[in-house]
């Protein structure tokens, strides 16, 4: 894998916020938040972590990226379409009646989905059962998982955490998209999640934090990471609605759409410089 | 049986593995734990996770035999079954235990009297409740070699065998015990042996009735029921379940579609179950022979108006 271009990514995942705000807008509803807080994330995981075929999705060797917070959809296919996955026109399509790219990522239906999501709290359960499929078979592959901060709520999760430490999963990552903010408002208010670092290392996982809208920092987390041996959570620190000023940091910008207005103001700032 | 029927499976096909939730000496699943210790995860009292977890699993190419107590499956996991077996369409083997009123002395908190409603209502789904031995050997393997989800719903009581070691069993077929004349009593898991006996009865008392072993609830053997009503004019269901959303209220969803003719459904009346010996609850939650021979004489009485 090519060595790093952290300045290029910069411009990348400006690039990605452009079309997440495009194709939500399109699409008359979606998650703008939630996708945008997760872009330098995705990016670097897709651009220097993991092993995959973009033109043979279900290539047994490649590396298992799982989308527990499924309503960042609209970042994940625009990451899954830079990079081959999908044609970049197949993304206008998004949330319409017919399209693979269904509100909530379908793996029936879009290429490079490994789980289907949307229900929250599920996905570290699944990579559970890919890490212990991966041991089982003798495979060399790894297990991602993106999960929100509020999903972590869900007590599934913790279900997921105990069995990660319990199996001793090494090749089992789990990354927090820790932008504080849900659906109805601040997680702290909602429902505290208190020490989240101190809570991830008490069910056994190795647990560190990085900048996650800095791909070096991200990358650093993921490289720490694949040297553990015990499963490990990476807490990353993210804004949500990272880009679009006024949608920063608001719970009102989980879901709501994007009016022309709004559309228009959100196109300026991320017009790059 | 159920146990030792997983590990001779278990010695033909490498992708199963097995999944329980703290329950395996009671699923029996400790059997194929202890022939291949490998291949077995307890997942302790985590119903949720381990369904999901075992999506992941059928996702990277195994098949996974996920075993905890029937309603653990259907009703704590409903979501995830849903969700992640069922939208997905994933190649998961749910094995529902104790189901029905079979773990009678636990109380209704372990009985599961909702889960065909629940299971059969999602997509994707196949829903099987064998009746004895036999069936239940034979459905475990056809549900293995099926490609996709698979729902299971086993009792926990040795049933008994009442099929030969030779009797064909295909999902989606049922099994026509007896062909009669006057009346059809359509059966599934063990309360078929009621059936039996009520039409061993009713045979003495002049009436001429055919015997349905309905094992597999989804995909419903629509054409097998269809045909029965048009000949006896009238059917009797019976089910270790709520008469709301499970087999009789499936066999009446066919019928009005196919040929309508009157039903009178033998389940639980819309309410739970109790602690108590296992032929006192079936008694007091009305599955009993006499309540199926009288329901066969209603059904036949109201087509003769």
């Amino acid at each position: 894998m090519a060595k790093p271009d952290f300045a290029a990514m910069r411009d990348e995942c400006l690039q990605l916020r452009n079309t997440i705000v495009d194709i939500i807008h399109g699409a008359g509803s979606g998650h703008t938040g939630g996708s945008l807080s997760s872009v330098e994330i995705l990016w670097t995981l897709f651009g220097h972590v993991l092993r995959y075929r973009p033109d043979e999705p279900d290539w047994a060797g490649r590396d298992r990226f799982v989308l527990s917070k499924g309503h960042a959809a609209p970042a994940l296919y625009t990451v899954l379409a830079a990079k081959g996955f999908l044609d970049r026109a197949e993304l206008t399509s998004l949330r319409k009646a017919g399209s693979r790219l269904q509100g909530h990522p379908d793996m029936r239906k879009c290429p490079g989905v490994e789980m289907s999501a949307g229900s929250l709290g599920m996905g570290i359960s699944v990579g559970v059962g890919m890490a212990l499929a991966a041991r089982l078979t003798g495979a060399d592959w790894r297990v991602y998982v993106l999960v929100g901060d509020g999903e972590l709520q869900e007590g599934q999760n913790w279900e997921g955490l105990m069995a990660a430490a319990g199996f001793g999963l090494d090749r089992l990552t789990v990354i927090v998209d820790h932008n504080g903010v849900q659906l109805d408002g601040p997680v702290d208010e909602i429902m505290p999640l208190g020490d989240l670092e101190a809570k991830l290392a008490a069910f056994g996982l190795a647990v560190r934090g990085c900048d996650g809208h800095d791909c070096a920092s991200v990358l650093e987390a993921v490289h720490w990471a694949r040297s553990q041996d015990r499963p490990q959570a990476i807490v990353a620190r993210t804004v949500k609605g990272k880009g679009v000023s006024y949608m920063e940091g608001e719970s009102a910008w989980h879901g709501k759409p994007i009016s022309p207005e709004d559309y228009a103001i959100a196109k300026r700032e991320l017009a790059g410089t | 049986m159920f146990g030792e029927a997983l590990v001779e499976l278990g010695a033909a096909d490498e992708r199963i593995v097995v999944l329980d939730a703290d329950v395996s000496s009671s699923t029996q699943t400790k059997l194929f734990g202890a022939a291949y210790p490998q291949r077995f995860f307890n997942f302790g009292i985590a119903e949720a996770n381990m369904v999901s977890a075992a999506a992941g699993m059928a996702a990277s190419g195994l098949v996974p035999v996920v075993s905890t107590f029937t309603l653990f499956i259907a009703l704590r996991a409903g979501d995830q079954v849903r969700a992640q077996v069922a939208y997905t369409r994933l190649n998961v083997k749910l094995i529902g235990g104790y189901a029905g009123l079979s773990d009678f002395a636990d109380g209704a908190s372990h009985q599961s009297v909702e889960d065909i409603a629940v299971m059969r209502a999602i997509p994707h789904m196949t829903v099987v409740s064998p009746s004895d031995i036999t069936t239940t050997r034979k459905a475990l393997a056809a549900a293995i070699e099926h490609d996709g989800p698979v729902f299971l719903r086993v009792s926990r009581d040795n049933v008994g065998q009442a099929y030969d070691d030779d009797q064909p069993f295909t999902i989606g077929r049922g099994i026509r015990i007896r062909q009669g004349r006057d009346v059809t009593l359509v059966a599934a898991g063990p309360v078929v042996g009621l059936a039996r006996e009520a039409a061993d009865r009713l045979a003495a008392e002049g009436v001429d009735a055919s015997v349905i072993d309905l094992h597999t609830i989804k995909p419903l053997d629509a054409d097998l029921l269809a045909e029965e009503a048009g000949r006896t004019g009238a059917v009797v269901t019976v089910e270790e379940h709520n008469v709301l959303g499970g087999v009789g209220s499936a066999v009446c969803e066919a019928l009005c579609e196919r040929c309508p003719v009157p039903v009178l459904r033998v389940g639980l009346p819309d309410h739970f179950g109790e602690s108590g010996a296992y032929p006192d609850i079936l008694a007091r939650a009305g599955l009993t022979v006499d309540a199926v021979v009288a329901a066969a004489k209603k059904a036949q009485a109201m087509k003769a108006r």
